[in-house]
Order: structure tokens, then C-alpha cells, then sequence
């Protein structure tokens, strides 16, 4: 029989430590429901994805209830809407009230790919996305917007960086009367990921088959409850060694559940995606985890060094767990969802300048940060560039997901609700530097030899 | 195909048979019970099989989720490959 300390610690995870998967998301393909007539691409989408979707959220609700394990959100990654508004023309908002129309069919809690890939420069219906976005997001709740403005391999475009700024600001403005949401559904990237099946920034790549099932697991409450039973003076090795076996356990039940979703919905399996993702429960959060490695608050000196032994020690867990771990895969720092995050920026320990550096170590970048709403679009580009540069430079996925809070000042908060959580709005440097900005064009791709 | 039913609550008369009827009426065979007692605190954990059940094992978790919240207990019914996935290579 199993054994029965192994089965009252798995219930323990799920009851009491917040141990959940966070999402299935199902990514489907478009491409072949590009048409030159936009109404027409937009009926082949409603058709394919409500077709491919419509078990989705029963299926996961199915496995949910006989496994015992709590399946958060179902989702649905699309590929890149850019690309079919570059065979279609039009209004590419029309797209997004299609996406938002199938996923109220299907009854999915986000659906994203409303997505611009220009890393190296915009091609046909990029443009007239990325200035589309702000109305997209304003127009539907569902749909969540991307836009990949650098890589590794091909440098930074400035041009989209500069429009990205005032994307965000706009997307903030006209949903100011609802605490300024658009923001937080938008995201922009610096080698985005094409398998990611966490929100906002998901979306499926073009090397990606037709359809297929991604799993996003969590479990931040697990890890620190396992770190909590070490004693105080655990060397740092030991303290990783925990985490490894934590995460391998947190992988192979996404593993499972991912496997068992893509076999009862007859999709292939594609990857799991071992994120410690946080919410805003208190005992679900990752900034707890680094206190509980013996930090007073998130944000102290050696912060940024547990931070790193964190994610890289859940990577090195949950790859032996699963042999297709994909996406974002490691520990993400979203302010307003992290109580424990939440609670060091209340008490001034936790500023953009630490967030920004825990980023060049940790799998994402800086997200659900609120600042204050006078910041201009020329600042919001500078935060977007300093943050591709870091992950251009480190070969890894960096992302920027600011909400400006209209009429509002530092201090002040935004509360958003559900898994977005609250957030503190965060005093941020809003030194000049529009003429930087202003240069536009494109940086470089960095040498990937002498490394110092 | 398997599944765990566990069930923890303050120790009382009856908790074995009020969980084993409600695996007879589901006609889900009990292939073994293990229980401790720590100090009043009951756990058992029992292994059934579910492969001749005439409900689905959705709807008998839910049931027993019912049960349980009656009679003051905690009951889970999870299948069996959770803990294998998560506790063996």
C-alpha cells in the first residue's frame, strides 16, 4: 500500500500549503485561419477554437474532483494575432472581441496571444497591433496582450520599445474607471517564450504543432513550509536540496495532471511549467519563501542571492520530474499577487531598483509592479529598455508588466481583485530620459563569447 | 484502477462503518484500511477499488466531501496515481 505518511503529506500540500496546478492551458494554432477578409479569419477562429476548446474547462474540472488536486485556471494561447492581421488588414481590435467571444463560450478564464513578435523589427499588422492593444484591452476582460520587443539574437528594438511605453500608459488610461486593469493584461517581453502558459504573457509560437496541452504548476506555500521545518543553521546547500525535492514532487503531479488533460481532450502534451507562482493568499507567496531562507523582509541584502539558488534549484527538481519542462519554468516575482511582497513594498524595504536586480536572476521580470500615474511614457520605455537589456544580455526571458494608476501617487494603492491581488504604488525614479528614448532604432545583439 | 480515501476527524463510534457503507453503496470493494489515533485525533486512510463503481469517482468524491462535512470529518477520495506520481521515480 502507499505509504500512508506520503498521503497525509499530499494532503497537507493541497489543504493547508495552497499546493494547486495553476493552469492548463490549451495551445491552439491559427495559422490556418488566416484570410484576406477579416470577418472571415475571425468566424474560422470562433469555429476552431470553440471546436478544440469546448471540453476544456470540464475536463480540467473532471480531473480536478477525482485526483483531489485544485486546478486553479484553464486557459487558451493563441498564435500571435499579428500574423493574421498582416494577411487580413483591418482593425485588428475586431480579433480581440473575437477572442474575448470564445473564451465566454468556452468559459476559460483569460485567453492570450493578442501578441506582436518584433524583436528585430516590425512586418505587416505589427504596427497596427501594438497601437491596438490599449483599445483591445479596454474592450474585452478576457484577452491578454504580449509583445516580444528583444532576444538574445537579435538585439532590442528601440522603435517598439518607445511605442510599448505609451501603449501602457493608454492601456491604463482608458481603463482608468476600473483600476486601470488594460495595464496589467499587457506584457512585454524580451525573449518570450512560445510555450508559456501562465498570463499575460502567453501565447503560441509558430514552432508549436496545431494544438496542444500546457500545465502551469505552483506551490510557493509548499516550499516554504518545507523550508520552514529546517532548523536556522541548515548550511545554503541543504536549504537548495530541500527545494529540489519539493519541486520534483510539485512537477510530477503537474506532470500527471498535464498528461491525463491531453489524453481525455485527445491533444498532444506539451510541456509543464514548474513556476512557483504566487498568490495573493497569505502562505502562498514566494517573498515568504526568501524570508524563510532568513531574510527579515523580501528585498534585504541577500535577497537577490536566494532568489537565484531558488529558481535555479526548482529548474534542477522538476527537471528530473518531467522530461518536457518548457516555458517560463522558475520563480516569479509578481508584486501585487505576492502578499509577502506586498508587504515589504508597504514597508519601503522593497523598491523597483531591488525588484529590477532580483529579475536578472529569477524567470520573469518585473511584474504587477503599480506606479504612480504621472509617470510619463518616456520613463515607462526606460524601464521596458533596462529590463530587455538584462535579459539580452543573460539569455533569459525578462518581462514588464507596469500599471500606471491614473490619479494616484505613491503611497496610495490599486486593488485589483482575484488572483491580480492589491498593490502599494511604488515611488519610482522619474528622472528625464526622453531623449534617449527618442533615438529609437535598434541595439545590437550582444557578443555571446568573452564573457566577464 | 484505485483510489485513497482518507479520512481525519476527532476519533467517534462508527466513523470505520459510516465510510465503508458508503463505499458498499457505491459497490467500491475496500482492499485495505489503515488508522492511527493520535491522541483524539482519528486518521484513516483506506484503499478501495473503483474499477466496478456505479458512480463516477468525481461524484463519489463529492458525496464523501458531504459526508465527511456532516459528521465533522475531512474525508478526500483522490485517485491512487496522485501519490505515485508524487512519492516514487
Amino acid at each position: 500500500m502507499i505509504n500512508v505518511h506520503d498521503i497525509l503529506e499530499t494532503i497537507k500540500m493541497i489543504d493547508e500549503e495552497y499546493l494547486d496546478v495553476r493552469t492548463i492551458t490549451m495551445g491552439i494554432s491559427l495559422l490556418d485561419c488566416c484570410d484576406s477578409d477579416i470577418d472571415r479569419s475571425c468566424e474560422k477562429i470562433y469555429n476552431k477554437i470553440t471546436r478544440l476548446a469546448k471540453d476544456l474547462v470540464k475536463t480540467g474540472e473532471d480531473i480536478s474532483r477525482e485526483y483531489g488536486i485544485p486546478i486553479i485556471n484553464k486557459r487558451i494561447s493563441v498564435t500571435p494575432i499579428a500574423m493574421l492581421v498582416a494577411a487580413s488588414g483591418g482593425d485588428p481590435v475586431k480579433y480581440a472581441l473575437t477572442l474575448e467571444k470564445c473564451a465566454q463560450a468556452v468559459g476559460v478564464n483569460f485567453i492570450g496571444g493578442y501578441s506582436a513578435l518584433v524583436q528585430k523589427g516590425c512586418a505587416a499588422g505589427d504596427r497596427e497591433l501594438m497601437e491596438s492593444i490599449p483599445r483591445a484591452l479596454a474592450q474585452t476582460e478576457h484577452v491578454c496582450a504580449s509583445v516580444n520587443v528583444g532576444s538574445t539574437k537579435a538585439g532590442i528594438n528601440m522603435n517598439a520599445v518607445e511605442l510599448m511605453g505609451r501603449m501602457v500608459k493608454e492601456a491604463a488610461e482608458l481603463t482608468k474607471d476600473n483600476n486601470c486593469i488594460g495595464a496589467a493584461k499587457l506584457v512585454v517581453f524580451c525573449n518570450a517564450p512560445e510555450d508559456n502558459p501562465f498570463m499575460a504573457g502567453a501565447f503560441h509560437g509558430v514552432g508549436e504543432p496545431d494544438c496542444v496541452i500546457n500545465v502551469g504548476v505552483s506551490g510557493p506555500g509548499v516550499v516554504r513550509a518545507a523550508l520552514a521545518k529546517a532548523p536556522k543553521d541548515a548550511p545554503m546547500n541543504e536549504i537548495a536540496d530541500i527545494i529540489k525535492k519539493t519541486a520534483f514532487k510539485i512537477t510530477r503531479m503537474g506532470q500527471l495532471v498535464g498528461s491525463l488533460a491531453s489524453e481525455r481532450l485527445g491533444v498532444p502534451f506539451g510541456i509543464v511549467d514548474l513556476s512557483l507562482a504566487p498568490t495573493p493568499a497569505v502562505g502562498d507567496s514566494v517573498a515568504y519563501i526568501l524570508e524563510e531562507m532568513g531574510l527579515q523582509t523580501c528585498g534585504a541584502y541577500g535577497t537577490t542571492a536566494c532568489l537565484a539558488m531558488l529558481n535555479d534549484a526548482v529548474k534542477k527538481g522538476g527537471v528530473m520530474a518531467s522530461s518536457t519542462v518548457g516555458g517560463l519554468s522558475g520563480a516569479f516575482i509578481p508584486v501585487s499577487e505576492d502578499a509577502g511582497m506586498i508587504a515589504a513594498t508597504r514597508a519601503g524595504v522593497l523598491c523597483l531598483e531591488k525588484l529590477e536586480a532580483m529579475t536578472a536572476v529569477c524567470s520573469v521580470g518585473l511584474d504587477m509592479i503599480v506606479i504612480p500615474g504621472e509617470t510619463t511614457a518616456e520613463v515607462i520605455s526606460g524601464i521596458i529598455a533596462d529590463e530587455a537589456a538584462i535579459g539580452m544580455v543573460n539569455s533569459k526571458t525578462t518581462a514588464v508588466r507596469v500599471i500606471p494608476a491614473v490619479g494616484k501617487q505613491a503611497g496610495d494603492e490599486l486593488e485589483f481583485g482575484g488572483l491580480l491581488g492589491s498593490g502599494p504604488i511604488m515611488k519610482i525614479n522619474q528622472s528625464d530620459n526622453s531623449v534617449m528614448i527618442h533615438r529609437m532604432g535598434r541595439i545590437p545583439a550582444p557578443l555571446q563569447s568573452l564573457k566577464n | 484502477m484505485r483510489a485513497v480515501v482518507s479520512v481525519i476527524g476527532k476519533d467517534m463510534v462508527g466513523i470505520l462503518a459510516k465510510v465503508s457503507v458508503e463505499c458498499e453503496k457505491a459497490n467500491m470493494n475496500v482492499l485495505e484500511v489503515s488508522q492511527t489515533l493520535l491522541q483524539d485525533m482519528f486518521a484513516m486512510i483506506m484503499l478501495i477499488d473503483i474499477t466496478k463503481g456505479n458512480t463516477s469517482l468525481s461524484d463519489f468524491a463529492q458525496h464523501m466531501e458531504e459526508v465527511g462535512k456532516k459528521e465533522g470529518l475531512i474525508i478526500h477520495v483522490m485517485h491512487e496515481d496522485i501519490f505515485n506520481s508524487m512519492h516514487k521515480i
